[in-house]
C-alpha cells in the first residue's frame, strides 16, 4: 500500500470507510512526520497534536455509528490567519504572538462540522503581507523543492506543509496570489474561489475587498471536496454572496471537449521565465489534446494591475489594521507614558517591517489631497480591469496562463526591493481585482523546481475550473511528484 | 525621492507607528519608490468610469435591528494585557 502521507484526501476517504486504517493511525502517522521533518521547512506556527488527536478519535467513533460528514477523520492544516477557538492564531505577527482565539472562523467551523482533523496553524507572511514568507514574525518557511528556496507567499506553510505530504490539504488565503502563487512555487495545487463565495468572517482582514479563502491540495478532486464544504453563504460576513453551492465533484470528470480557452499574449511577454513559458505552452497544448480550443484574448489594462494593487490592498490594510492598539488583544507596550504612546509604540514593536511599509502607504494614499489621485484612480483602473475580463469571458470559458513569472527563488533575493516582491505577483492580481476565481496546477519542472498552470474563471466559474485541472491531473503526472527528502 | 523625512513622519504620525531612526530612513527611501511606482496609474484615461465599489456589483446586506450576540465580554477579555471589573485599562486620559 502507497505511504499514508503519500495519498490524497478522496484516496484517504476511500481507506478510512474500506477500515484500512483509522483516522487515530493516520493522524499520529502525519503528527511523527510533522515531528521529524518540519525542522527542515518551518510550515508550522503551531502543530495541535493533542486536539488532533481527539478529533481523530471523534471521527472514528462517529464512524463506527455510521455516522460522519464529508471529511470525517481527514487531516488537514489551518493557515494562521484562521481563527480556531482556544488555539493560538497569530497571523505571522508578534503583535497576535499572544492571542488566544475566542472562537472560530466560519471556515474553521465548516470544516470541523464535515469531520477534518486540523494537525495545527500553517506559518505565512505576517498579515499575509509577502510573497515569500519571509516576513513573518516565525521566521521564513523552506521549500521543499529546495531548502534554499522561498516556498512562495503569503499561504508558504500550506503550501510547503502540502508538498512535503504532511497532509494532503491545508486551507488559505488570497489577496493578490497568496494561495496561487505559493501552490506554483511548491508543485501543489492552489484554489481562490470568488469573492464572496467562501466566508471572511473569522479570517483576520488584510484587505477586505480582495481577501478570499481558499485551499492547497494536491489534487483538483480534493479542492473540489473541500470547495463544496468551505463555500456558502454566511451572514456572518457583509459581502458572503447567495448563491447555491453546486456539487463540485459531480461534473469533474466531464470532458472539456469544446472548452475555449483564452491566451492572454502580455502573459508570456519579456517578463516571464522562458523555460516557464514552455512548461505552460507544453500544459495548454494538452488541454487543446482532450479538445479544448484556444483563442487570443486582450486584456489591456493588465500592466496597471500591480500599481492598482498596491494602491487598494494597503488602503485597505491601514484601516483593518487599525484595530491593534495594544488595548483590547495583541502586543501591548510596557510602561506606557500615557495612551498615544501606548498606541505609538504598541504598534511600533508588534508589526514587522513589510507590514508597516503597507500600513504607511496606505494611511498616505487615504490621506487629504491625495485620495483622489490615487485611491479614487485606483479604483478606476480597477473597474477597467474588471471590464477588460467581462469582455474577454464573453469569449472563453477559462483564461490560462503562468501562474508566477519564475519558479521558486531563493530566501533573501527579493527581501529589499519590495517592487520585485510585488511583480511577483503580476499574473495573479488581476483575478483579485475583478474578483474571479483561479487556480494553480503543477505542469513541470524548471532547474528541478515546479512551476505552475493558472487558470481564471468566469465569477462563479469554479466547476470549470476545477473540471479543466483534474482533466490535466488526468493525463499528467506532475502533481505527484514528491520532494526526494520527503517521500 | 518623491516623500522627505517630514512626509513620512506626518504619515507615521497619522497611522500611529512609533519609527526607529534606522526605520525612518529606510520608510523614506522604500516608500518613495512605491509611491513613485503607483504614479504609473496617472497614465490611464479614467474619464467617465465610475470607481468600482464591490468586485459582483452587489450591495451591502442589512440585518434586522435585533440582538443576537450574547454576552461573552470575560471570555473575550482574556486577551487584554490590563482589565478591571470588566473594563479594559489605558493610561490616564484626563488629568
Amino acid at each position: 500500500m502507497m505511504g499514508l502521507h503519500q495519498q490524497t484526501m478522496v484516496e484517504l476517504a476511500a481507506g478510512l470507510e474500506k477500515g484500512d486504517f483509522t483516522s487515530a493511525e493516520l493522524t499520529q502517522a502525519l503528527l511523527d512526520r510533522i515531528g521529524s521533518l518540519d525542522d527542515k521547512l518551518n510550515a508550522f506556527v503551531t502543530v495541535t497534536a493533542t486536539e488532533a488527536l481527539a478529533a481523530a478519535t471523534r471521527a472514528d467513533e462517529a464512524r463506527a455509528s455510521g455516522i460522519g460528514g464529508a471529511l470525517n477523520g481527514l487531516p488537514l492544516i489551518h493557515k494562521d490567519i484562521f481563527c480556531t477557538r482556544g488555539v493560538k492564531t497569530t497571523c505571522g505577527s508578534k503583535m497576535l504572538d499572544n492571542f488566544i482565539s475566542p472562537y472560530d472562523a466560519t471556515v474553521v467551523e465548516k470544516l470541523a462540522d464535515a469531520g477534518a482533523v486540523v494537525l495545527g496553524k500553517s506559518n505565512m507572511d505576517e498579515f499575509a503581507m509577502g510573497s515569500s514568507n519571509e516576513t513573518s514574525y516565525f521566521g521564513p518557511v523552506r521549500n521543499p523543492w529546495n531548502l534554499e528556496c522561498s516556498p512562495g507567499g503569503s499561504s508558504g506553510g500550506s503550501s510547503a506543509s502540502v508538498a512535503a505530504r504532511f497532509a494532503p490539504a491545508a486551507t488559505g488565503t488570497d489577496t493578490g496570489g497568496s494561495i496561487r502563487q505559493p501552490a506554483a512555487l511548491t508543485g501543489t495545487v492552489g484554489l481562490k474561489p470568488t469573492y464572496g463565495r467562501v466566508s471572511r468572517y473569522g479570517m483576520i482582514a488584510f484587505a477586505s475587498s480582495l481577501d478570499q479563502a481558499g485551499v492547497i491540495t494536491r489534487s483538483s478532486e480534493d479542492a473540489a471536496l473541500l470547495l463544496g464544504v468551505m463555500a456558502g453563504f454566511d451572514e456572518r460576513d457583509s459581502t458572503s454572496i447567495d448563491q447555491p453551492v453546486p456539487d463540485y465533484l459531480a461534473s469533474i470528470g466531464d470532458s472539456i471537449k469544446g472548452l475555449r480557452v483564452g491566451i492572454v499574449r502580455q502573459h508570456f511577454d519579456a517578463g516571464l521565465d522562458q523555460q516557464t513559458g514552455v512548461r505552460v505552452k507544453d500544459a495548454i497544448a494538452v488541454l487543446e489534446s482532450l479538445g479544448a480550443t484556444t483563442v487570443e484574448v486582450d486584456l489591456p489594462n493588465l500592466d496597471l494591475s500591480v500599481p492598482t494593487y498596491y494602491v487598494v490592498a494597503p488602503a485597505e490594510c491601514s484601516s483593518n489594521l487599525s484595530r491593534f492598539d495594544g488595548v483590547r488583544f495583541g502586543h501591548r507596550a510596557e510602561n506606557a507614558e500615557d495612551l498615544q504612546d501606548l498606541y505609538f509604540r504598541s504598534r511600533g514593536e508588534g508589526f514587522g517591517d513589510e507590514v508597516k511599509r503597507r500600513i504607511m502607504t496606505g494611511t498616505y494614499v487615504l490621506s487629504a489631497g491625495y485620495y483622489d489621485a490615487y485611491y479614487l484612480k485606483a479604483q478606476q483602473v480597477r473597474q477597467l480591469i474588471a471590464d477588460d475580463f467581462k469582455k474577454a469571458f464573453a469569449d472563453v470559458d477559462v483564461i490560462a496562463g503562468p501562474t508566477a513569472p519564475s519558479p521558486a527563488f531563493r530566501l533573501g533575493d527579493k527581501v529589499d526591493d519590495p517592487i520585485q516582491m510585488y511583480l511577483n505577483d503580476i499574473y495573479t492580481i488581476g483575478a483579485n481585482l475583478a474578483g474571479l476565481p483561479g487556480l494553480s496546477v503543477p505542469c513541470g519542472f524548471v532547474d528541478d523546481l515546479p512551476v505552475g498552470l493558472h487558470l481564471v474563471g468566469a465569477h462563479f466559474g469554479e466547476e470549470t475550473l476545477l473540471r479543466c485541472g483534474h482533466q490535466y491531473q488526468q493525463q499528467t503526472e506532475w502533481h505527484k511528484a514528491c520532494p526526494e527528502a520527503f517521500k | 525621492m518623491s516623500l522627505d523625512k517630514e512626509q513620512v513622519h506626518h504619515i507615521a504620525v497619522l497611522a500611529r507607528l512609533k519609527l526607529s531612526d534606522e526605520e525612518y530612513a529606510e520608510s523614506v527611501e522604500k516608500l518613495s519608490k512605491i509611491v513613485d511606482f503607483v504614479d504609473q496609474l496617472a497614465q490611464a484615461d479614467t474619464a467617465d468610469v465610475v470607481p468600482m465599489a464591490h468586485p459582483l456589483d452587489a450591495a451591502q446586506r442589512l440585518r434586522p435591528d435585533v440582538v443576537t450576540e450574547t454576552d461573552n465580554r470575560d471570555r473575550y477579555q482574556e486577551n487584554s494585557a490590563s482589565v478591571s471589573d470588566g473594563l479594559y485599562l489605558v493610561p490616564k486620559v484626563i488629568e
